[in-house]
């Protein structure tokens, strides 16, 4: 009795923080700029199945991408086993859809294989890292964090597995001995080579270690739960909203902004009155003041927020970057994980001050992300075409030169000379625009 | 190969008649010298296939790309405005373009500001008159059996997913086509576009031109094909500090097609 007491505590502690952290990322997405993405909903839809469910981009590397499978679908699908496991908790019960027979049989033995499958790919994804060091891993914004954070959610999810074979492992030797409370249920085609470790044990052992086998698993399940969101594990959840509002546009299409628009509309209206007073806004609306592209984290889409925390860290936009490749400043990667940690910092300087943003003197742009970062892109798209969930980096850099040139005026000095030439003579060059068509003299 | 004349909008109009296409030229085809001769070849072949084409001339402006790939927004659309205004004053339907940056942001981009045409890159263009047998090709043209690789210019091939219509104009050159380790959807950029062609790279280790020569080299092609303007001179330049000028030729795929049809003047 006292350990279902203790179980639907624990359960309603890790439910409750997680949930509270979710709130407040769901508060920080809310506080970007307003764009409208309720359109083509079957279109999204299909796109969240093929990329998010289906993993569709994830195989554009092989390796990676059949191992990530394997720990992907073990687990979702050994979640079925959570269940279980918490009807039994609370109601005391042991293996309570032993009912279903044979089936049941056949799903205890597919969770083994795919619990081995989830431990073999993380003992992989390990040695990648640590061993063999690939360089994605390896570049200057994995220091630290992030890479112990990578870290910490593989070793948690080779000792999770362990504990649930285990837990099988003891169990069988239970139920074969007919100790009370163990019904004989299950097959365990995996767990059966462990049982040699603890076949030695006494029966007060047995039960001993296949209780603490349960409650190890339960708990690391329910850490993990209350982790995930704190960490670029978040993409578990974060991937299916992602994809579901992905850019539906082919990728070289960049945005006009409707702002920019109006203004130009006015200039090439000869009858625009520009003293005119602007029509009154509805009852109970303020104007936003009016701020060109992105400088601080507010600046950014709820859409472009979303990304920064779905982003996972695991750097196929900057391997595929020119910039990145050639030694440039730039990595998109850390354009997201910046993006993030900015995010994060509102958010908790808001917390922090009842709700309202406290001026900390710093933004987005300039303290957590340079010009130079951002003047080396080259707008190929490489970085949207690599993410497995469809991020778009690039986006977020030209939104911050919009907010470099329209705000502050500030840009290269070449790019100013760009500039003034397609002002002065319509092109990007210092060619009189008469001689345009001069090339037609000698074709 | 005689000369003939490019009609321009203002002629054609003056004399009653509407192009079928307008041959948009484009900024780097109506200035830069080795541009140039893409823009002329292009003309050579829509002459020689007697497509009713004209240019714009000096009605002619900037796209509006650099500026707005460089966070200049205002400027993007003043230009598009009075692009706009030209083609929609001449009552422009259908568009052909040697630069995959003016065919984008004109498909893509000019549709909600009010200009709304079908635009064509010149390789779907060309594609099209091969494919419905209006160019045909020399016997014995420099390029048969040659092995050429394509270089995806960002904007036509990820940024627009047209990889195949390039691809079939070198197929038409009886050609070997070898593919670059990084092409297609991985093809890798070469350093010009986002209005880096206007100004120095930021500091790094390697310029981004000479990583993609490297990839060139190592298809061992003897011909760089190229669908952009930009690209074109980023790999000319990536070949020549590569010291390779006298084994590999970088040009564009008009250029290509018009010598093989023997349609370039001596």
């Amino acid at each position: 009795m006292i350990s279902q007491f203790i179980f639907v505590l624990m359960l309603g502690l890790g439910i409750s923080l997680f949930a509270r952290r979710i709130a407040f990322v769901r508060r920080n997405i809310n506080m970007g700029r307003n764009i409208d993405l309720s359109d083509r909903k079957s279109e999204r839809w299909k796109t969240m199945a093929l990329v998010a469910l289906g993993q569709s981009k994830m195989v554009a590397r092989p390796v990676a991408g059949i191992l990530h499978i394997f720990v992907y679908v073990g687990f979702v699908i050994i979640n079925l086993e959570m269940l279980e496991i918490v009807i039994d908790g609370i109601l005391g019960t042991h293996r309570i859809f032993s009912f279903l027979g044979p089936v049941y049989d056949l799903l205890i033995g597919a969770f083994e294989f795919l619990a081995l499958g989830v431990l073999v790919a993380c003992a992989i994804f390990l040695i990648r890292r640590n061993v063999i060091g690939l360089a994605r891993f390896k570049s200057k914004e994995m220091g630290g964090w992030p890479s112990l954070d990578a870290n910490i959610i593989l070793v948690a999810e080779i000792l999770l597995m362990f504990a649930f074979l285990s837990m099988n492992a003891t169990d069988a030797i239970a139920m074969e001995r007919g100790l009370d409370h163990y019904s004989v249920a299950g097959s365990f085609p995996i767990s059966q080579y462990l049982t040699p470790l603890y076949v030695g044990l006494s029966d007060v052992g047995l039960v001993f270690a296949e209780r603490g086998f349960w409650w190890f698993h339960i708990a690391g399940v329910l850490s993990f739960l209350v982790y995930v969101p704190y960490s670029k594990h978040f993409h578990i959840l974060l991937a299916f909203p992602n994809t579901y509002y992905s850019n539906l546009d082919v990728s070289a299409k960049m945005n006009n902004m409707a702002s920019v628009k109006k203004e130009v509309d006015l200039m090439m209206d000869p009858t625009a009155d520009p003293y005119a007073t602007p029509a009154p806004l509805p009852e109970g609306q303020v104007e936003d003041p009016p701020c060109f592209g992105v400088k601080d984290g507010a600046d950014l889409s709820w859409k472009q927020i979303m990304e920064s925390y779905s982003c996972t860290e695991c750097g196929r936009c900057t391997s595929v970057c020119p910039a990145s490749n050639t030694g440039k400043e730039l990595s998109p990667r850390k354009i997201m994980m910046d993006c993030r940690d900015r995010m994060d910092e509102i958010g908790e300087n808001r917390d922090a001050n009842s709700g309202e943003f406290k001026e900390d003197g710093k933004k987005l742009l300039g303290d957590y992300i340079s010009e130079e970062e951002l003047w080396a892109c080259t707008s190929c798209q490489a970085c949207v075409d690599a993410c497995p969930i469809n991020i778009n980096p690039m986006g977020i850099i030209l939104d911050m030169r919009r907010s470099l040139i329209m705000e502050d005026s500030k840009s290269p000095e070449p790019i100013t000379t760009m500039f003034n030439n397609i002002e002065n003579n319509g092109a990007p060059w210092a060619f009189p625009a008469a001689s345009r068509g001069d090339w037609i003299k000698d074709a | 190969m005689n000369t003939f004349k490019v009609p321009t909008m203002a002629e054609m109009t003056a004399e009653g008649k509407a192009p079928d296409v307008l041959f948009w030229v484009g900024c780097a085809g109506s200035f830069d010298d080795r541009a140039k001769s893409i823009t002329k070849a292009i003309a050579r072949i829509l002459h020689h296939t007697e497509i009713s084409f004209a240019v714009l001339g000096a009605e002619e402006s900037c796209t509006g790309d650099p500026a707005k790939r460089a966070g200049n927004e205002f400027l993007f659309q003043m230009q598009a405005a009075a692009n706009i205004s030209v083609l929609n004053g001449y009552g422009i339907k259908k568009i052909v373009t040697g630069c995959p940056h003016c065919f984008n942001i004109m498909k893509n981009e000019y549709p909600e500001l009010g200009g709304k045409y079908e635009v064509m890159h010149h390789s779907q263009f060309i594609a099209t008159l091969i494919a419905d047998g209006k160019l045909t090709l020399a016997d014995d043209h420099p390029f048969k059996g040659k092995r050429i690789t394509f270089h995806d210019p960002c904007y036509l091939g990820r940024g627009n997913g047209e990889y195949d219509a390039p691809r079939s104009v070198i197929e038409a050159l009886d050609a070997e086509l070898v593919e670059m380790k990084r092409c297609k959807s991985k093809g890798l950029c070469c350093g010009a576009g986002g209005a880096q062609m206007f100004k120095e790279a930021e500091k790094g280790n390697k310029e981004i031109n000479d990583e993609r020569t490297e990839d060139v080299l190592e298809t061992k092609a003897s011909v760089v094909a190229t669908g952009c303007p930009f690209c074109n001179t980023m790999m000319t330049d990536g070949v020549k500090s590569a010291e390779k000028s006298n084994t590999i030729d970088v040009k564009d795929i008009a250029e290509m097609i018009a010598q093989a049809a023997n349609i370039l003047p001596e």
